[in-house]
């Protein structure tokens, strides 16, 4: 259950954007988190519920956006890689295939409510 | 209502300090393997292996991680090397800020291997670096064949897998030879040593391969991290 480590990460990383922003009331954070992560949707949204609390996410929703594995052989373009079969061996000419998508890990963006609009220039 | 682009790794927080370690290792000229494992596949027996070959060509050092008890570092103090036993509580993994705290009471000038043994787990502790230079997973046979195809991750980030047990093979009906056609399928470029710490078999063959990883790794350090 490391996820409950991940959202406490997530909660971080929120809290100081927001603070940047003159922000104190987050009502949305957006993750985007590939199908080759050993990461589980559920269990994320289980521990943001309860690691929420007390912090400026507190009346925060979580969007979790799962990004699809896709890989692609160097010589014969795009293979389909099911994740029940995962096989880095393209099934064509034998050669290793390149992860192209499915490993990210981030935290897209947040919706703050209250966010001062403030110039960076 | 404002939305701000963040775009920002949410592990970003243990790369830095991952990042922070490996520093201090090069610094100190200090090799260290991660080793990660179930639980019970036999990564302390690998080590007490591993040590007592090499123990008077290097000098070693290792850092142990489990949710409890120093049954582990005591293990390795009895072989006569420095042991540091990280216990997490209830965490399922090591983090870079957990190895960090531990080379502030654990000396590491004097060495040139440090081996991490990360807490058993077959998934969590793939997910994060620690600032190693080489990531060795130990897989016993007798956990099953597909087991790979299972949980691909800590395997296709592990440049070597240990298949340990192997002289349980004739009574576990796990095939070794479809074992290692999972393991190159999830991992084409990890390097398979098939072992028994029982009976010693194999064991030469990983040593002289992480000898090589040692010299050759050493001058030219680098993140092992696979993914990114």
């Amino acid at each position: 259950m490391h996820e409950a480590s991940i959202v406490r990460s997530v909660i971080d990383i929120a809290e100081n954007e927001a603070r940047k922003h003159g922000g104190s009331n987050i009502r949305k954070i957006k993750l985007k988190v590939g199908e080759f992560r050993g990461v589980v949707k559920e269990a994320l949204e289980f521990s943001f519920a309860v690691l929420k609390k007390d912090t400026l996410a507190a009346e925060a929703e979580l969007e979790v956006e799962t990004v699809r594995l896709r890989v692609e052989c160097g010589a014969c373009g795009p293979v389909d890689c099911p994740m029940n079969d995962f096989n880095l061996l393209c099934p064509r000419c034998g050669e290793t295939l390149t992860i192209v998508e499915g490993q990210e890990m981030q935290v897209e963006y947040i919706d703050l409510e209250d966010a001062e609009v403030i110039c960076t220039r | 209502m404002h939305q701000v682009m963040i775009g920002a790794d949410i592990l970003e927080a243990n790369e830095q300090m991952a990042g922070h370690n490996s520093g201090h290792f090069e610094e100190h000229g200090v090799y260290v393997v991660n080793l990660m494992s179930a639980p019970g596949a036999g990564k302390t027996s690998v080590l007490e292996q591993t040590i007592n070959r090499i123990k008077d060509d290097l000098r070693l050092g290792v850092i142990e991680g489990d949710l409890m008890t120093t049954i582990d570092a005591d293990r390795i103090s009895a072989l006569g090397v420095p042991s540091y036993q990280i216990t997490t509580g209830t965490v399922c993994h090591l983090d870079a800020k957990m190895v960090h705290s531990a080379l502030h009471s654990f000396k590491i000038d004097d060495l040139d291997l440090l081996f991490i043994e990360n807490v058993g787990n077959l998934v969590c502790p793939a997910e994060f670096y620690l600032g190693e230079d080489l990531r060795v997973m130990v897989f016993s046979t007798v956990e099953g064949a597909e087991k790979p195809k299972k949980y691909p991750v800590m395997f296709h980030e592990s440049e070597a897998v240990l298949l340990n047990k192997v002289d349980l093979l004739p009574y576990s009906g796990v095939s070794l030879d479809e074992l290692r056609r999972n393991v190159l399928e999830v991992s084409p470029e990890t390097m398979i040593f098939p072992i028994s710490c029982r009976t010693g078999e194999g064991v030469d063959e990983w040593i002289a391969w992480l000898k090589q990883k040692i010299e050759f790794g050493n001058g030219e350090r680098r993140c092992v991290r696979l993914n990114s």
